[in-house]
């Protein structure tokens, strides 16, 4: 009886569980079908929706200005300054933060503007690279509503101390170069200084700029939306900064300060749009700036590539959920289980089955997605958000994992309800149905944000390819792609979702009777 | 690994209804155990006992002196046929024997052997979903015998088998325990055990009523009556009575004589001139056996269907 004794029996039984599970996929044609279609699916509802966008300026679209970090950002204020080669500092007096915000016109035409500055209204002192749009920086500054800062290439921030700037409570700003490393100082009365900061500038030439500048992004309203949701629209402001008390230690150079309106949106017939200005009179300066110096969030995001997934992964719930029910139907769980009779190892090595699978399948979906859509939206004129490598593969590959983590998730529902419609449907309601509610603009945005914490839907966040920046105002809402969570928190999320149900299938696996 | 099962004190209750009510009994090896009762009467519920599907609330169940839930490979150890349309139709035969023989550490050479010996090689790339239920039988045997275990047990595998077919299960069967496996067969017809097994646990209401050799069982049935056939019946009695036998008038010409070998009886009857044309030892089928071993559990069973109503 033991001339067919398996003389391989030496391989572990978890791998060959696994292996039975895998063999039990692939030899039921519907269920490949159907896994492969889910891919299919993806990538063509991705391309589609790609294909739909377009985008067409007049002329050749302006380049649009990278930061060190790689990533697109708005490079435009007003910048007086000097040329600094080596070593140095500058320090002045911020006596007065001005400015003027167009509200929303009440008749078509009639513009309504008022002075006021927006909270992230900024003017301060900038050690730059270079000129060039997207170049190094770091700055320390006073802002509208958020008090004194110390910001360096877009993304960085750090807060000082809070409380705006008047004739009678000017700040002081120091801001000294040695080396790569710049640091700022601030003073609310020129003798005593405190730390606000320091960055790092890596690989920041001896011979810099430096000097004063001013800023104002656009007066953002986001109005809500009569079915939930919201719109956002953003409008002309500009700041203006009064410096005095200005002194350079260093090898300062250039004789004059020299103004620039970095960035400034030229009208038709050559003049600036919306410039800003440079005023001095004696030892004092008055500067006005329009823009921002900041990470950019207008454009297509490479996640826009990916509004497939979701229908995808309804086919995706629908397989993980039969690959268990389609053997309880049948009775065939028994044999499942004659062949494992550990019954939490056995239902493991499904569940692994099942996610490496759907991952597989989802990773060929999302690669493919995301390289044609790219190509399709470039091509239409497009412009897409740049975002690091490291990001784009997370994208990437985190979607796949959303994939299997959801099939994991499926098949323990499909465990514990043990009947396919029953399961299909709780588990589409706790994926699928949180993500349309938070993303279509049905539910105020707290409620969508709530959604997108608390259910398994939360996974979605991985997609995220723009990070959410406090330091800039936006509608950061999860129907404009911004999630509460950050990519791997939500990812978490959604796989403690998966390996909790799969933890009470096991347990109920093993304490009934099959 | 011994090829024996052990069952001791099995109990188990489905809601009111005690479905095993200390069940025990031993298969040995090199035998075919038929495990026969009314329906209902717990052979299934055993069946999933031994193999870990369903948990006693009393009581052990051992393969090879082991729970069947400690068994590593346990294909190699216990071959089961429970249900042979447990299938997913869409997957070929050979498929379905495929995954299980990977669940084993066993490659698709095994499948192709195995499928060969229950005769299906010329469907084993057809969908098990089209198969008949003897052709699914086949399969459940198949299944059953892919890790070449020492003990096999069936649940009603000639169920839905064509006389062709019953015939080769009977065969296969007692080949399988002459090569020294433990062989229980569940059946709740003793008429298709009667020339397959070699012992019989007999069951009734969850509990064994009888466990005892097929021989040994037709013998206590017929209980050492022989049937005199003679044309005067009155003369016989007498005579036969007065040498100590039990004697009852089973028919016109015919009486049952209980306490008298054959030899013994012709004879006192030539010794008395008593004319007789038959003498002969009377021989119960098995189903007379079991009808009379289980008839309190049917009676039960219909007085409770009567009560019912």
């Amino acid at each position: 009886m033991s001339a067919t004794a398996p003389h391989r029996a030496v391989r572990g039984g978890f791998a060959l569980l696994l292996r039975a599970e895998w063999t039990k996929f692939r030899t039921v044609r519907g269920w490949v079908v159907a896994t492969a279609a889910a891919a299919l699916v993806t990538v063509l509802l991705g391309l589609l929706s790609a294909s739909g966008s377009h985008q067409s300026c007049d002329g050749v679209c302006p380049a649009v200005p990278v930061g060190p970090g790689g990533e697109a950002v708005e490079d435009k204020f007003y910048f007086v300054h000097r040329p600094l080669e080596g070593d140095g500092s500058i320090t002045v007096r911020v006596t007065s933060m001005t400015g003027q915000i167009r509200l929303p016109d009440l008749t078509p035409g009639n513009r309504r503007v008022i002075s006021g500055v927006v909270p992230w209204a900024k003017a301060g002192i900038m050690i730059k690279e270079s000129m060039k749009q997207g170049s190094a920086y770091a700055a320390v500054m006073v802002t509208g509503k958020h008090g004194v800062r110390m910001q360096h290439n877009f993304t960085q921030d750090v807060a000082g101390s809070p409380g705006g700037v008047s004739k009678q409570s000017p700040r002081w700003l120091r801001l000294t170069r040695s080396g790569e490393e710049l640091t700022g100082y601030e003073s609310a009365d020129g003798r005593q200084w405190t730390k606000v900061g320091t960055a790092h500038l890596t690989g920041l030439p001896a011979a810099v700029q430096v000097g004063l500048f001013s800023a104002s992004p656009g007066d953002l309203t986001v109005t809500p939306g009569d079915f939930g949701g919201s719109s956002a629209a953003s409008r002309f402001a500009e700041a203006t900064a009064v410096f005095d008390q200005v002194s350079l230690q260093g090898p300062v150079g250039g004789g004059t300060w020299r103004p620039d309106d970095v960035g400034v949106t030229l009208n038709p017939d050559g003049s600036a749009h919306h410039p800003g200005g440079f005023k001095e009179s004696g030892s004092t300066y008055t500067v006005t700036g329009v823009g921002d110096i900041a990470p950019l969030s207008d454009g297509q995001q490479i996640e826009n590539t990916l509004t497939g997934v979701l229908t995808g992964l309804i086919v995706v719930i629908v397989v993980a959920v039969m690959f268990i029910t389609a053997e309880y139907r049948r009775g065939l769980i028994r044999t499942t289980l004659l062949a494992g009779p550990r019954r939490g190892r056995t239902l493991a090595a499904k569940a692994l089955a099942i996610g490496l699978v759907t991952f597989v399948a989802g990773l060929a979906a999302t690669t493919a997605a995301v390289a044609f859509g790219e190509q399709v939206l470039r091509a239409n004129g497009n412009y897409i958000l740049p975002v690091t490598v490291f990001t784009e593969l997370r994208v990437i590959v985190g979607t796949a994992v959303l994939f299997a983590a959801a099939a994991v998730l499926a098949l323990a529902v499909g465990t514990l309800f043990r009947r396919s419609v029953a399961a299909v449907i709780v588990a589409i309601v706790v994926i699928v149905v949180p993500y349309i509610l938070a993303t279509a603009s049905v539910l105020p945005a707290s409620a969508a944000q709530w959604l997108l914490r608390l259910t398994p839907a939360a996974g979605f966040a991985i997609q995220q390819s723009i990070p959410e920046y406090a330091h800039v105002l936006g509608n950061y809402a999860p129907s404009a792609g911004y999630y509460p969570l950050a990519p791997w928190a939500g990812l978490a999320v959604l796989c403690g979702y998966a390996a909790l149900a799969l933890g009470l299938a096991i347990f109920q696996l093993r304490r009934r009777d099959a | 690994m011994q090829a024996t099962i052990e069952v001791a004190g099995l109990r188990k209750r489905f809601g009111h209804t005690m479905a095993l009510d200390g069940m025990s009994f031993t298969v040995t090896p090199g035998q075919v155990t038929g495990f026969v009762g009314p329906n209902g009467a717990g052979k299934s519920t055993t069946m999933r006992v031994i193999l870990g599907l369903d948990t006693a609330d009393e009581g052990t169940a051992l393969v090879g002196g082991r729970p069947y839930t400690s068994l590593r490979r346990p294909l190699h150890h216990v071959g089961a046929l429970l249900d042979a349309s447990a299938l997913q139709p869409s997957r070929t035969a050979r498929n379905h024997l495929l995954w299980l023989a990977h669940s084993q550490g066993l490659g698709a050479g095994r499948v192709d052997e195995v499928i060969e010996q229950v005769g299906l090689g010329s469907a084993a790339q057809r969908k098990a979903g089209g198969f008949s239920l003897g052709m699914r039988q086949r399969l459940g045997i198949a299944a059953a015998l892919l890790g070449d275990p020492p003990v096999l047990m069936l649940d009603e595998p000639s169920n839905g088998l064509d006389p062709e077919g019953i015939i080769w299960m009977r065969g296969f069967l007692r080949s399988l325990a002459a090569e020294g496996r433990a062989v229980l067969v569940s059946s709740h017809l003793m008429s298709e055990l009667e020339d397959t097994a070699d012992h019989l646990v007999v069951v009734g209401r969850g509990r064994v009523v009888a466990d005892t050799s097929v021989a040994g069982l037709i013998a206590t049935a017929s209980g050492g009556r022989v049937t005199l056939r003679t044309s005067a019946p009155p003369a016989a009695m007498a005579a036969l009575t007065h040498a100590g036998a039990t004697v009852t008038a089973t028919g016109r010409d015919t009486l049952t004589v209980i306490g008298l070998a054959g030899e013994h009886i012709v004879s006192l009857l030539n010794r008395y001139a008593v004319p007789f044309s038959e003498v002969s030892a009377h021989r119960a089928t098995l189903e007379e056996a079991y009808m009379e071993l289980t008839r309190d559990a049917v009676e039960f069973r219909a007085a409770g269907q009567e009560a019912a109503r």
